[in-house]
């Protein structure tokens, strides 16, 4: 890809919003390794329709996201494809951590006396980005959680793979619509880690080109086809 | 998935104090409150009970799939589940669960998500989300799409194998398979009884669930 039109470090449990508009694609790489990105999107101008967790598994028939899948919104369209992943596996399901958590897996540390070390959590995180753009917990729906993977034996019990995504690991998503997208690195509710350490993400921004019929994210399901035409169908209309 | 126990309940239905058929189709909306058991009964099998549940002070605060999820380190529902909120609360608690395996990663069926999942002619076909609207408009308090999250289903069987893949399976329920819940706070809960006609899950053929509250 040319040169990023934008370059950002996100601290650990750093926070970010903006809106990145449709063909755009944003690069996340995990810098230290055992990042977690949690993200919720919505559409830029209408922000009731959002990112909907069920149908981009069922749509899709999978329980976690990977290359060339696509992250669906709740309107039977899509958000953004993904067009290179070299992690190969990341949660939606187990939401995102909250002060309660946070306390009794990490204890309290306040800004007061860690500055700006304290103690985040991935609730109140989205929970402040989204006031920016007049959303708020009506708007908190179940999110991803990129770089992180966590697995279902046969009866449903959940286990956290711990040292999943290493130091250099990159997603990138190709956005199919103006889209906000609202995320956080705190760290992923089900790590086990048992230290406070949440994990530095570098994000890039680029120009890319509209995807052609063969895209992988429109052949890997007959789902991701219509989904994609109805999103083509949006800005037919719209604009 | 290991042999299942289910746990069944002492409770009469001559001595409920609410006694409703919700049809295929319709919503439902109604209180229970803080310590009242609620009973969904599969009238004629593999029926999917699409249901929400909010704190009945404080709507804002509602049901979580993944809080309920992350608490509980598990996917499916059945007895001894506690059912989280967005806020982190108790909501309810699932007490008797005669079928065993309830999922809450399924969301409701909308007439957008008709179109991408089976083909464009399904738009004008009626679906949850629809039903979950007109439900929220009825309870009013402002509500709306928004306010509409990712629910349970119960009776619905979407099954996750450990290399990830997910599909809705033919059900594990059958004719009078039931689940009940002990409100843990003053809820109102949502349902739209689904009018699916494009999954073989219900082999085509949505029918009433039966609900029952004791005081």
């Amino acid at each position: 890809m040319s040169e990023p039109i934008y370059t950002h470090e996100l601290s650990g449990a750093g926070m970010w919003s903006r809106i990145i508009g449709r063909h755009k694609t944003l690069r996340l790489t995990d810098l230290e390794g055992g990042a977690n990105v949690g993200m919720l999107l919505y559409h830029a101008s209408e922000r009731h329709e959002r990112y909907n967790m069920p149908d981009t598994l069922k749509g899709q028939h999978i329980f976690y996201l990977r290359a060339p899948y696509c992250v669906h919104s709740d309107m039977g369209r899509l958000f953004a494809s993904i067009t290179k992943d070299t992690v190969g596996w990341h949660d939606t399901v187990c939401g995102a951590s909250d002060a309660r958590l946070v306390q009794a897996k990490y204890g309290e540390k306040n800004f007061q006396a860690a500055r700006n070390d304290f103690h985040r959590n991935g609730r109140e995180c989205f929970l402040i980005e989204l006031a920016k753009w007049g959303l708020g917990e009506r708007d908190l729906v179940p999110n991803l959680s990129w770089f992180s993977k966590v697995v279902s034996d046969d009866d449903g019990k959940l286990s956290f793979v711990s040292g999943h995504s290493k130091a250099g690991d990159h997603i990138d998503l190709r956005f199919d619509m103006d889209t906000l997208v609202v995320m956080n690195t705190c760290q992923h509710p089900l790590d086990p880690d048992p230290v406070y350490h949440p994990r530095r993400v570098k994000l890039e921004v680029f120009n890319t080109p509209p995807p052609e019929l063969d895209d992988p994210s429109f052949t890997v399901r007959p789902e991701n086809a219509r989904a994609h035409r109805n999103t083509d169908d949006f800005y037919l209309l719209a604009r | 998935m290991s042999a299942f126990i289910p746990t069944q309940s002492t409770l009469d239905p001559a001595k409920a104090i609410y006694d409703h058929t919700v049809l295929a189709g319709d919503h439902w909306v109604h209180e229970v409150k803080a310590g009242q058991v609620l009973r969904i009964v599969d009238l004629e099998g593999n029926q999917a009970a699409d249901t929400l549940f909010y704190n009945a002070h404080d709507p804002l605060d509602r049901y979580s799939a993944c809080d309920t999820i992350q608490r509980q380190s598990a996917l499916y529902l059945t007895t001894g589940t506690k059912l989280i909120s967005t806020r982190g609360n108790e909501l309810l608690t699932i007490i008797a669960d005669t079928c065993g395996n309830h999922d809450t990663l399924g969301g409701a069926c909308s007439r957008e998500s008709n179109v991408m999942r089976y083909a464009f002619e399904k738009e004008s076909m009626h679906a949850c989300r629809d039903s979950f609207i007109r439900g929220v408009q009825c309870w009013s308090h402002g509500l709306g799409k928004r306010d509409i999250t990712c629910n349970i289903n119960f009776f619905m069987n979407v099954p996750v194998t450990p290399d990830g893949q997910l599909r809705f399976a033919d059900g594990v329920s059958g004719p009078g398979f039931y689940v009940e819940l002990r409100a843990e706070m003053d809820v109102i809960a949502l349902m739209s009884n689904c009018p699916q006609l494009n999954n073989p899950c219900n082999a085509y053929n949505p029918t009433p669930v039966r609900v029952l509250i004791w005081d």
